[in-house]
């Protein structure tokens, strides 16, 4: 048994754990922020992802001793830490997932919305390569992580101001010039953005 | 009510003029609104069952056989029970009652009675004080075996009579259920046919992967009630299956599906750990929690049954199929599970898209000793799916007719009745074609392609629940509650089970459009046995169908009410009353409306509390013949998609790299969440065709029991998918809903395998297509083109 100090979501807080004791079990046991979750214990399926000082980390195969005066935030903390930096509501990520229908079980979508929200605090603007990389450790088995995909871009699209391309069966209604352009139209957007903020 | 009764001309949907696809008329049907739970699984605040603490709660653990087949000569658990931290050890002796989803067939025991059927099968269970006490008790639990030959290898198991897996199995050998149905005069059919393709397909084991391994916990109250949470995607079956098992009044039994991280048809069974949470609680005195590990989730698997099949199709010259001939072989592994079903489902399910003149299947489900076998998302349809549209493909390359062309040609139509008596409604298939034809550009795209890539074409059909419950009854199939709250919410409690598809939002949806209420104001109560009607559970693709006409049944019923009440305040023709959204209106008079509270208000004041139920049963179908009811549905969903793959032919390795997905849904009650079952589906049947392998080593031990070896795709490696909705506008489903969550699977891993052909020329036909199979391919096409394009390699699976 030992004592632990950490921030966790903002927190500075002291908990006794056994020595061998992963970080996942100090946060869903100890804790009880059972938001992280546990679909392997190996490191296999990222469901367990936290943030450790802003990176992705897989908190089931991480000793919890090994964050000792570390600041951790889990899905718990995006919304409060959301308001607290002056927004409202749930954090852009969580609110875009929501809205694009990412979430279907939702039992992976912790963890994949806290690398969602590591990869967009480090690249505001990603390409679509770059997010399927960021996501590459967090398996989700329902979505095809086509909608995922879909929210970490209304995500991007949102903070800059981007009318979104059209999805496929959105552009089934419209016609096919009017999804092209759209489709162009966003592109070219994000494009001059991430050239913007390289230069 | 039925669903005859409740769409007949004057249902809403049904009053457009026909060819009229728009959504005008509704206000939230159509549209895609965000999930009911969405938010709370965004921000982590869904309840999940692992997430359940209770006060004193223990942890249990399962002992598993280390046997692929074994007698059980002895148990002993007097050192575990002396260890400190242990509350009680269990065996098959303290609950002999054997259960089976499918009630025909109880062949399962919640811990082995007598005998280990595969290596994980569960032997005896610990509650102590916490996991790792559990687990240390499980090596003091002392169990001497007696080893038996294991089957397994589905052949073996039907020619050897003995050691037989099950000793009350019928019939010779380890047959697990045997169909053999016959429809018109195959022989002659094909005998006649201007081209005949005859050939042997494999597909083999896969296993469904949920993120959330099961988990349940048990509490049983001082008065002796019991309430099992559970991650089942059947409550309603867990329920009777604990009554039986554990000899108590079901009255006293509750079951609670929480939140459900992924199914797939992994959770309709009942389990193990459901039966001995329960016992451990009982015997205990305090609640108690067992968690799967990964490794337990793979072994207890109830995935896709392996399955040989040897298919023999004859056409006309121009195309049309005259006759169909299957002979398939099931790997059952150790227990039935659904497998009555799935033999059944085997052949049944394939007579769509296509007209079938005449059509004979005969299939064998034998047991094995792997872990068992059952419902994978597609159930029983998606491995003869496989092999009889590359068949398809392969007449078509005969012929020298463009894939999608004869697919055209041999279309059903609408509103008929196919060669085994199933009633066919809506069918969008045609559409279906065509859209993907458009979308992938295949007229002008194939046989344009660089070197190497190719387009591959296939269809399929898949049932919108069927009028065939697991047990016999006449009641309803789909039961709902509403309330009505005097602050203008309205409460639904349903049976029905959300698993991840959406089907409480879905049930959210209805009300809101049905009486003028904010999504926002509807709460779904669901898959709680004390509080909801029953539903019999997520499988089938049933739920939103089913649920859904329940939803609007009860709906209707209430509307009527708040109808007469406010026609009855304002004195006017109820017909005048209209509720929209947020405000009950007078059609004839554009100023006079009320706030839909209002309107719910006068109603309460005229009718007191204001509450309705509804429920749904399917019309009498199916053939007139024994089994001619597995697999009538009310409704049938049609799906057809073209694949982008790119061969290697110096590695062998295939990249899956576009898929359009074409599903006719009936309608899109929320375009983005059939869009997400669309290509969640392709998504899955794609991993099947390339990556994933759910097998046994020779000693029955699984090769790969890790989500690191047994290798699902990760964002990296899924193909772009473009999810194309077609909507048929079915007379039977809820505001003419079909179902979406397992027919976009069937057509992904054919269509693949096509455009493996289209691509290098080389059939593949032996799943999962690897890198070695196809640089043999390509071998044997080099030196022998012509028997690599007729295949035929001897009998496809062994290994």
């Amino acid at each position: 048994m030992r004592t632990l100090s950490f921030r966790i979501n903002g927190d500075q807080v002291s908990v006794a754990a056994p020595d061998h004791w992963t970080l996942l079990e100090v946060l869903r046991y100890k804790l009880l922020l059972t938001g992280s979750k546990q679909g392997c214990d190996k490191g296999d399926c990222g469901a367990c992802t936290v943030l450790v000082d802003g990176k992705p980390w897989l908190s089931c195969i991480t000793v919890a001793g090994m964050v000792e005066g570390r600041e951790i935030t889990t899905i718990e903390g995006l919304m409060p830490l959301h308001i607290r930096s002056g927004g409202s509501g749930p954090d852009p990520v969580q609110s875009a997932f929501d809205r694009c229908g990412a979430l279907q079980c939702g039992f992976c979508q912790p963890g994949m919305m806290l690398s969602a929200r590591a990869l967009l605090n480090r690249n505001p603007c990603p390409t679509r390569p770059e997010i399927r990389e960021a996501l590459a450790g967090n398996l989700c088995r329902c979505t095809g992580y086509t909608q995922i995909f879909e929210a970490v871009e209304l995500a991007v699209a949102e903070a800059i101001g981007v009318e979104p391309a059209p999805r496929a069966w959105e552009a089934q209604k419209m016609k096919p010039e009017e999804a092209q352009r759209r489709a162009r139209e966003a592109a070219a957007r994000l494009r001059a953005e991430r050239e913007g903020s390289t230069s | 009510m039925a669903a005859r009764d409740l769409h007949g001309p004057g249902a809403p949907w049904g009053e457009k003029p026909p060819g009229d696809r728009g959504n005008r008329d509704f206000h939230v049907v159509g549209q895609p609104l965000r999930k009911v739970d969405g938010i709370a699984k965004a921000t982590g605040a869904a309840v999940y069952a692992d997430d359940i603490v209770l006060p004193g709660m223990l942890h249990a653990k399962t002992l598993r056989s280390p046997h692929a087949h074994a007698r059980i000569v002895s148990i002993d658990a007097s050192r575990a029970l002396r260890m400190p931290g242990v509350h009680a050890v269990i065996t098959g002796r303290d609950m002999p009652t054997k259960y089976g989803v499918i009630p025909w067939t109880p062949d399962e025991n919640a811990l082995a009675l007598d005998k280990v059927r595969f290596v994980g099968d569960e032997v005896a269970a610990v509650a102590a004080v916490d996991e790792d006490t559990a687990n240390a008790a499980l090596e003091l639990i002392d169990v001497v075996y007696e080893p038996l030959r294991a089957f397994l290898d589905p052949f073996e198991a039907l020619a050897a009579g003995e050691p037989r897996i099950h000793e009350d199995s019928k019939g010779p050998g380890n047959v697990s259920k045997h169909v053999d149905l016959s429809f018109g005069d195959v022989d002659r059919a094909i005998g006649g046919a201007d081209v005949v393709v005859e050939d042997e397909y494999f597909f083999h084991g896969t296993t469904h992967t949920p993120i959330e391994p099961h988990c349940a916990v048990a509490q049983v109250s001082g008065d002796g009630l019991l309430t099992v949470w559970s991650a089942t995607q059947i409550t309603h079956y867990v329920q009777r299956a604990l009554a039986l098992v554990l000899g108590i009044d079901i009255a006293k039994i509750r079951v609670v599906q929480p939140a459900l991280g992924g199914a797939f048809g992994g959770k309709s069974d009942p389990f193990s750990l459901e039966f001995c949470v329960a016992k451990l609680a009982q015997i205990t005195g305090r609640p108690v929690k067992m968690l799967w590990t990964r490794e337990e989730v793979f072994y207890a698997h109830r995935g896709r049954h392996p399955m040989h099949m040897r298919y023999r199709t004859g056409a006309r010259k121009d195309g049309r199929i005259e006759g169909v001939d299957a002979k398939i072989l099931i790997d059952g592994g150790a227990y039935s599970s659904f497998g009555l079903v799935t033999a059944y489902y085997a052949g049944q399910l394939l007579t769509g898209p296509y007209d079938f003149p005449s059509y004979r299947f005969d299939s064998t489900r034998v047991f094995t000793n792997k872990p068992p076998c059952g419902p994978k998302r597609g159930h029983g349809s998606v491995q003869p799916r496989f092999a009889f549209e590359v068949q398809l493909d392969q007449v078509a390359e005969k012929l020298g007719m463009d894939p999608i062309e004869i697919r055209r040609k041999n279309f059903q139509g609408e509103n008929t009745t196919t060669v085994n008596g199933q009633r066919i409604t809506s069918n969008g298939f045609l559409a279906c074609l065509d859209e993907v034809e458009r979308a992938s550009g295949w007229k002008e795209r194939r046989g344009k392609l660089p070197r190497g890539r190719g387009l591959g074409v296939a269809g399929s059909m898949y049932i919108s629940g069927t009028n065939y419950p697991v047990y016999p009854n006449p009641m309803p199939q789909a039961g709902v509650q509403l309330a009505v709250e005097r602050s203008g919410r309205v409460t639904v409690f349903t049976g029905g089970n959300d698993i991840g598809q959406g089907s409480n939002s879905v049930v959210a949806y209805l009300v809101a459009e049905e009486l003028g209420v904010d999504v926002s104001n509807v709460r779904v109560v669901a898959a709680d046995t004390d509080l909801c009607p029953v539903d019999l559970g997520a499988y089938s693709s049933r739920v939103t169908f089913m649920v859904g006409n329940a939803t609007i049944d009860a709906c209707r019923k209430l509307r009527a009410q708040i109808v007469a009440a406010v026609a009855e305040a304002w004195k006017v023709d109820p017909a005048r009353v209209r509720l929209a959204p947020g405000r009950a209106i007078d059609v004839a008079d554009a100023a006079r409306s009320i706030p839909i509270t209002e309107a719910f208000q006068i109603a309460e004041t005229r009718f007191d509390t204001l509450g309705s139920t509804g429920s749904y049963n399917t019309p009498t179908l199916g053939g007139d013949y024994r089994g001619g009811t597995i697999g009538a549905s009310p409704a049938y969903s049609f799906t057809a998609h073209v694949v982008e793959a790119s061969v290697d032919v110096e590695t062998g390795r295939i990249t899956c790299e576009r898929v359009w997905i074409a599903h006719d849904c009936g309608r899109a009650l929320n375009p983005m969440l059939v869009a997400g079952q669309m290509e969640g589906s392709a998504y899955m049947g794609l991993a099947e065709a390339l990556l994933e392998d759910h097998d046994v080593n020779r000693f029955g031990l699984h090769r790969g029991p890790s989500l690191l070896d047994y290798k699902i795709p990760t964002s990296v490696d899924t193909p772009e998918l473009h999810a194309l909705i077609v909507e048929s506008l079915d007379p039977e489903g809820p505001y003419g809903a079909k179902e979406a969550g397992e027919g976009p699977l069937h057509p992904s891993i054919p269509a693949l395998a096509n455009a493996v052909h289209d691509a290098v020329g080389i059939r593949l036909k032996h799943l999962p297509f690897t890198p070695g199979k196809v640089l043999k391919a390509l071998r044997a096409k080099a030196v022998a083109p012509e028997a690599a394009a007729s295949g035929g390699a001897a009998r496809g699976g062994r290994r």
